[in-house]
């Protein structure tokens, strides 16, 4: 019977996770990357996947770590505290977790390629100002052996520097998804100016050449290995946004005790502390959709939608709070671009929209609730 | 426990729930109408409801956790969760209900003596004693350690003078179990004992206090010259408060709700949908986000249960529970009874006590510790900001 308590592995990983990230990635790390425009740390990236990080779902004999997906949402959820920039959501959990629904030798090789760093991925669905992958018009026509991609993909997380892009596209009895090189041919990448500083892109593919050997799983049945890929990354960015609210709300405990007005620490005042207090609850709440969401995944993930989607309203919602009262309770200062509280909202913001924001788990969990 | 003997006690208990629970004992009422209270003056409401009471009894199914010598079945966490499952799963009645299971036992499995807990714990557990809580005063609310009944020391008794208030069925319970001055000299939380004292007595007595709900589940409950043997204290004496303070996270994560966790307990839409087929836009984003958070409140009792089980207490992070737990009750009422629509709006109507069952859950934040002080504890205790 799976616990919702953490693990003594659990912990060692979160500790070991924390103290790597607050000496490796920082949230003054991030705000110099962001300062020069840089949106990916390859060196960085290297370490983390010399950790293990990168194989996280990658099987051991595919040269990965396998650690589960409980763990992968503990890595993530303290990437999320310091703001840490990294593909770990798309390629580690997505990309690899997409990869495992297959067992040819191609997608094995492709599983060991994330795990030791050397490729990065990125998952283009987005066509609208949603995320609605049923809705996918990109179009992937039957060419002879092959097919023709034309369309247009926005929101790429990590698509302007990714090594190779998973896309969605229409075939003709369904969905296929496909694992190209993003250097391919007629595959035009416009990186995305965006508000979190993060790596987004706009990316046209313009009657790109794919190969059957480039079907990631079977053609007209792209959620096959999708569908569980998407599950593994919403809980994961739900584990990253519940760790921003830690950060957030770390920060903000932090200045009700040292700030002063009135000749005493602000954190003296009702008003606040139960305001504070409030929060804390609210993040204590989302922890354990989050816990569960991971206990879910790696214990029953056919079964484990109500389950993730709870994990991604709740965390959505509470990042939303964790920043409006951190920008609130640190007053002026929290407006200013000099301090970090900016770069958590703007991240909350991002976060909420991708793989699905509140409205679109909470339908998803009216449909399992029999709203 | 592993997978094994967990689905053994699960096909276990299947079977003797399939051979012992009355068709009637079935429909899961979670009414104040269905709940058996127990206690010597308890009058069944069906003959099945007695010869539920028994059966589970006699197996320790009226508190599955408590040791078998007290008359619990001794079950672990994971027998328990799935003793909860299968009671789920043919909705089964609890069989017994009562502030001796949820309050005075804890408190007496961790500060009794041996003694105590033979004399005390199987008359809770056989429903034959009813047991109510003497906390508050008119001058003791969210200051509860400003008590004030008085407890004398006569040698071998102590003789009480005082008047508690807001004593959950008092007019209806056999003993009370009360913190009572029994220092007046030393600073306020360290001249309190916990005693427990036989209302079947002259000097104790009761009057209920008529709520808006209609309904007086409350009571004012007097003292003069009440005596209780010096025996009947647990704990040590003048050290009730860390007794009170233990129970008060018991009462906190009770108040907090069901903890069905997830998939359990049944929907609010589905309530919802009972009465009104079309709930419309509005009123429906606000169930649903009211079962969000429930759904994620629910997951959060286990796992504190899960962290206790680990032997990481709750502690003062149970007032979150009791905080989120009600202010979300409060907030399913307040849909229900819009759902209901002016059926609601009647005493005894077309939906039964819905508008009772609203104005009771308004209690939810102030009993217990009001959410206010919940609040102050998390951000004293927890967060550790200054008082």
């Amino acid at each position: 019977m799976t616990k919702l308590v953490m693990t003594e592995e659990e912990t060692m990983l979160a500790d070991m996770a924390r103290g790597f990230l607050d000496g490796a990635a920082p949230v003054s790390k991030f705000r110099e990357m962001r300062d020069v425009g840089q949106t990916f740390d390859r060196a960085l990236w290297q370490e983390m996947a010399d950790m293990g990080w990168a194989g996280v779902l990658v099987p051991e004999d595919a040269g990965g770590s396998d650690m589960g997906y409980a763990a992968a949402n503990v890595i993530a959820q303290e990437m999320g505290k310091t703001l840490a920039v990294s593909p770990f959501i798309s390629s580690a959990v997505i990309a690899a977790t997409a990869l495992r629904q297959v067992s040819d030798a191609r997608a094995v090789e492709a599983l060991g390629r994330i795990a030791s760093g050397e490729a990065t991925y990125a998952l283009a669905v987005d066509e609208g100002i949603k995320f609605d992958p049923e809705a996918t018009a990109l179009q992937a026509k039957a060419d002879g052996n092959g097919f023709r991609l034309n369309g247009k993909k926005q929101f790429v997380v990590d698509g302007a520097l990714a090594d190779r892009l998973l896309v969605l596209a229409r075939t003709e009895n369904g969905l296929t998804l496909f694992d190209i090189p993003a250097d391919r041919a007629g595959v035009q990448r416009n990186a995305s100016n965006m508000i979190d500083a993060r790596d987004a892109a706009r990316i046209t593919f313009d009657d790109v050449e794919a190969t059957g050997e480039d079907v990631l799983g079977a053609v007209d049945n792209a959620m096959q290995v999708l569908k569980p890929a998407l599950q593994a990354g919403q809980a994961a960015l739900a584990a990253e946004m519940t760790g921003l609210s830690a950060g957030a709300f770390d920060m903000t405990v932090g200045y009700l005790k040292e700030r002063k007005q009135f000749g005493v620490e602000i954190g003296r005042f009702q008003a606040l502390q139960h305001r504070a207090a409030h929060l804390w609850c609210e993040i204590e709440v989302t922890a354990s959709a989050i816990l569960n969401a991971g206990r879910m995944l790696d214990s029953d993930p056919e079964g484990a939608e109500l389950a993730v989607s709870l994990a991604k309203a709740r965390a959505t919602d509470t990042a939303k709070l964790a920043v409006i009262e951190g920008v609130q309770m640190h007053g002026g200062i929290g407006m200013t671009d000099a301090y970090d509280m900016g770069f958590y909202m703007k991240r909350a913001r991002v976060g909420a929209e991708w793989l699905g924001d509140y409205s679109y788990h909470a339908e998803k969990i009216a449909a399992a609730r029999g709203f | 426990m592993t997978v094994n003997s967990t689905d053994e006690f699960r096909a276990e208990l299947r079977d003797w729930l399939e051979a012992n629970c009355p068709q009637e004992m079935r429909d899961g009422a979670m009414t104040e109408d269905g709940i058996c209270w127990g206690g010597k003056n308890w009058v069944f409401t069906s003959d099945a409801q007695k010869l539920w009471l028994e059966r589970c009894a006699a197996k320790g199914y009226t508190v599955p956790t408590w040791p078998v010598e007290y008359g619990g079945a001794g079950l672990s966490r994971d027998q328990e969760k799935v003793f909860h499952e299968e009671m789920g799963r043919i909705n089964a009645r609890t069989p017994l209900q009562s502030f001796g299971i949820w309050m005075l036992g804890p408190a007496l499995l961790h500060f009794g003596s041996r003694e105590q807990k033979l004399h005390y714990l199987p008359p809770i557990a056989r429903g034959e004693i009813r047991w109510c809580q003497g906390y508050s005063e008119p001058g003791a609310g969210s200051d509860l350690a400003n008590v004030q009944t008085r407890g004398e020391d006569k040698g071998d008794h102590w003789l009480i003078n005082g008047q508690k208030i807001w004593t959950s069925y008092a007019d209806k319970a056999d003993w009370i179990f009360a913190l009572m001055r029994t220092d007046r000299e030393a600073p306020k939380h360290k001249g309190i004992s916990f005693l427990l004292c036989d209302m079947e007595q002259p000097g104790v007595e009761t009057r209920p206090i008529k709520m808006i709900s209609g309904i007086s589940p409350f009571c004012e409950t007097f003292f003069t010259d009440a005596v209780i043997p010096k025996e009947q204290i647990v704990g040590e004496e003048n050290k009730g408060w860390d007794v009170a303070k233990y129970l008060l996270t018991h009462e906190r994560e009770m108040i907090s709700g069901g903890g069905q966790g997830l998939g359990g307990g049944r929907a609010l839409g589905a309530v919802l949908s009972d009465t009104m087929e079309d709930m419309g836009a509005t009123l429906r984003a606000d169930a649903l986000r009211c079962e969000i958070d429930s759904l994620a409140i629910g997951l959060t009792l286990e796992r504190y249960k899960d962290q206790s089980e680990a032997g990481q207490g709750a502690g003062d992070a149970s007032a979150m529970l009791k905080y989120m737990g009600t202010e979300l009750n409060k907030q399913r009422h307040e849909l229900m009874m819009s759902a209901g629509g002016s059926d609601a709006l009647e005493w005894d109507g077309p939906l039964g006590n819905r508008a009772g069952d609203w104005l009771r859950t308004k209690a939810n934040s102030i009993e217990g510790g009001t959410s206010e002080v919940m609040l102050s504890i998390v951000s004293r205790r927890v967060l550790g900001l200054p008082a």
